[in-house]
């Protein structure tokens, strides 16, 4: 207590030099406030209201000033993937919900209006809120009713709001949760891009992938045994058509917070490394960040400057929730690749433990694989293609090669597949950038060149062509050496 | 004298049900817990009578008719919010979409409350209504099943109900319908259960929200349910409307012995 009464004399004493320094330089200043709530504000605005992923216009210089919020709940049903709805519960029909986006010192005046059809009361807790219930207490409201409340922003930083109805876990769990950013006077620092990610996991009655209207699982719930774990409400919304996107050279600030309920984000982009984060959407800067974690009903703020172009995934790095349970997003970069920072297969080699390091492919060692590849039974082929999917494939196209929608496209009764051959060997040789359609749904995404020998190519696609409904073609390495002398 | 009117009604049924009495049945009364928030643990309820069927929109607008007062341009703000009967067209006139046999919504407490009146009934209390609702096809309580429980929380979830028609949820181990399933019912104390809508703060604090053990005995599932109820009547204030609420009419057991 006493130690914090010192610390705000201290600040005290530092606000009232930093007035008589500013002074010093410049006569016309502006004044300087011991405290945010002693911040004055002129006039009011009406606040800009976005839908994930973006996020509304930065405050800039502007002076504090009577902030108006307008927030609707909506109950609704939305696509959680291909083919399975859900019934969300939302703040401004979206989830997460609307991002708000205040400065230090605004007057927020909040309304918050409960849909006429919505069949529950709700309400909402701000964590940007200092005052009991973070604003829950003065905004329990009916469905058909509104209920306002005003509130002042003491504290700047990224801050997760969310219902906190009885029961406070089935209202988060069906999506009752966003962001609300209280920038600091002046604004946060100019970047080029910005956007919003929120991820949160949900409980389903029926598994990962279920069809139809799936409804709540309470028991799933309280398990904390998810079927989805996704960014921005459900699988999908940051994969395809729906990533973000930046150019090569622009510095991208994502504000990315985790409404829950239950599980903890271990947030990672995959081939970047966050230059700067504002840890825990506080004040603190950690540097050169390859994961950041993000508690439930918590943010952080990540920064980092794209150098090269690509696709960059976002996940959840608990991996099995990007893979298997929805939590992959994408960012795609466009612009002029730099080969200094990243150049690509630059050579394929064998690696001798005895010999000092990679060689190429002696000719005697080709001669001899392709007499046992040519000796091989299907059978032979099927078991070593089997382990090659395991290790190499397994990731993006699944287990059973049921690939993940959205953004891995499907091996099992794949008519992509089954159409050419000759194809699909270019592709494992190859990789594989752009759109395509596969039984009937767009893909756009990215399979790297696979760094596999001709035999292992062989083995690995006779092994997917004679499993899961394909068509059991039998792919010899001489087949696949043809495909790749003819390139 | 009672025997005689209740001839009456039932011949008058026989002709034309709509200048009758709505149908009720027995309710026998005992002693439960209630899942949340009384006073003592347990609550003694004596038998009395409850509709079988929500109110319905036909039935409310015989009474508006009788009762100019509670039509929707007579009503007094005091007693209705602005949505009172919204979807009406007129004072006597439904909606396109709205069905004779669906249950009235959008009607305040006290037009509720006056509608029962006028029949020689009342609203049932929060702790009449949770005992009959306790029930599902089979059982009086049923409250410890799963299968229960879902077919609640599922409801919570699904939109629109109001726009069924009363008599098309299951009917209970009483012979009453739709307690659970199509809208949400007015009870006589609605709000003496005082949950503060920061359901966090009612967890730990000395206002006997929790009643100890009651809630503790209970399954999750059990909680849940329960809760999104008493939160919903913890939202309400007596002239408040609601496009998911309506009501039924119960009567008490004694007076009609004689």
């Amino acid at each position: 207590m006493k130690a914090q009464k010192n610390s705000l004399i201290f600040l005290g004493i530092l606000a009232i030099c930093s007035i008589s320094l500013q002074s010093c330089i410049d006569n016309t200043t502006k004044k300087e406030y011991a405290s945010a709530a002693d911040i004055p504000v002129s006039r009011e605005m009406k606040a800009e209201l976005t839908a994930p992923p973006n996020v509304p216009r930065g405050v800039g210089d502007r002076k504090a000033k009577k902030l108006i919020v307008n927030m609707e709940i909506i109950e609704k049903e939305g696509t959680m993937t291909d083919g399975t709805t859900y019934n969300y519960w939302t703040f401004g029909g979206s989830v997460p919900g609307s991002f708000i986006r205040t400065r230090v010192g605004d007057e927020v005046e909040f309304t918050l209006s409960n849909h006429p059809d919505n069949k529950l009361p709700h309400n909402i807790d701000l964590h940007a809120v200092t005052g009991p219930g973070g604003g829950a207490t003065s905004s329990f409201v009916a469905p058909g009713h509104e209920k306002k409340f005003n509130f002042k922003t003491l504290n700047e930083g990224l801050y997760v709001y969310h219902c906190a109805t009885a029961p406070v876990g089935m209202h988060i769990a069906n999506g009752m949760y966003g962001l609300i950013l209280v920038e600091p006077k002046g604004g946060l620092p100019r970047v080029d891009k910005e956007y919003y990610i929120m991820q949160g996991d949900f409980y389903t009655k029926g598994e990962n992938g279920d069809p139809g209207l799936q409804p709540f699982d309470m028991q799933k719930a309280v398990d904390e045994d998810a079927d989805y774990v996704v960014f921005n409400g459900s699988v999908g919304a940051l994969t395809g058509d729906n990533a973000i996107t930046a150019d090569v050279g622009e510095t991208v600030r994502l504000y990315v917070g985790n409404g829950g309920p239950n599980l903890v984000s271990s947030f990672h982009v995959i081939g970047e490394i966050f230059d700067k984060v504002m840890v825990e959407g506080g004040n603190s800067i950690n540097e050169n960040v390859q994961t950041t974690l993000i508690p439930a009903g918590g943010a952080a703020i990540v920064e980092f400057r794209v150098d090269v172009p690509g696709t960059f995934i976002l996940v959840d790095h608990s991996i099995f929730r990007a893979f298997n349970k929805g939590a992959l997003g994408m960012l795609k970069v466009k612009g002029e690749e730099n080969k200094t920072i990243y150049s690509g297969v630059v050579q394929e080699g064998i690696y001798h433990p005895e010999g000092g390091g990679i060689q190429e492919m002696p000719d005697d060692g080709k001669a001899v694989a392709k007499k046992t590849s040519a000796n091989k039974s299907l059978a032979e082929k099927m078991e070593s293609g089997k382990q090659i999917y395991a290790k190499t494939c397994f990731a993006c196209h699944q287990a059973n090669g049921e690939g993940i929608p959205n953004a891995f496209p499907p091996l099992a009764e794949s008519d992509y597949l089954n159409a050419d051959v000759n194809r699909t060997i270019d592709i494992v040789l190859n990789g594989k950038t752009g759109e395509i359609t596969v039984n009937g749904q767009k893909y756009n995404s990215v399979m790297t060149k696979q760094a596999i020998s001709n035999e292992e190519v062989a083995d690995v696609l006779t092994y997917v062509y004679n499993s899961w409904g394909n068509n059991k073609t039998n792919v010899s390495e001489a087949q696949v050496e043809q495909v790749k002398s003819g390139h | 004298m009672i025997i005689l009117r209740l001839t009456f009604c039932i011949l008058f049924l026989w002709m034309s049900n709509a200048n009758c009495q709505s149908k009720m049945v027995s309710i026998k009364g005992g002693t439960y817990i209630p899942l949340y928030g009384r006073d003592s643990l347990k609550v003694t309820i004596s038998d009395f009578y409850m509709d079988v069927y929500p109110v319905t929109n036909n039935e409310f607008m015989g009474f508006v008719k009788k009762f100019p007062k509670w039509q929707k341009s007579e009503v007094k703000k005091l007693f209705a919010d602005a949505g009172y009967l919204m979807n009406w067209k007129s004072n006597t006139t439904l909606g396109d979409n709205q069905a004779l046999n669906a249950p009235v919504i959008n009607i305040s407490w006290f037009a509720a409350n006056a509608y029962c009146e006028c029949q020689g009934k009342r609203l049932p209390t929060i702790d009449e209504w949770e005992y009959a609702a306790m029930a599902n096809e089979e059982m009086p309580d049923a409250r410890k099943l799963k299968t229960y429980n879902e077919y609640i929380l599922g409801w919570y979830e699904r939109p629109k109900t109001f726009n069924n028609i009363v008599g098309s949820t299951f009917k209970n181990y009483w012979g009453v319908y739709d307690l659970h399933g199509l809208v949400w019912e007015w009870t006589s104390d609605f709000n003496s259960v005082m949950v503060s809508g920061e359901s966090r703060k009612d967890v730990d604090n000395d206002s006997n929200l929790f009643c100890g053990s009651a809630a503790i005995g209970a399954t999750d599932l059990m909680n849940y349910a329960a809760f999104m109820r008493y939160a919903t009547r913890g939202s309400l204030k007596a002239k408040y409307t609601m496009k998911n609420l309506g009501f039924r009419c119960v009567k008490d057991k004694n007076n009609e012995a004689f």
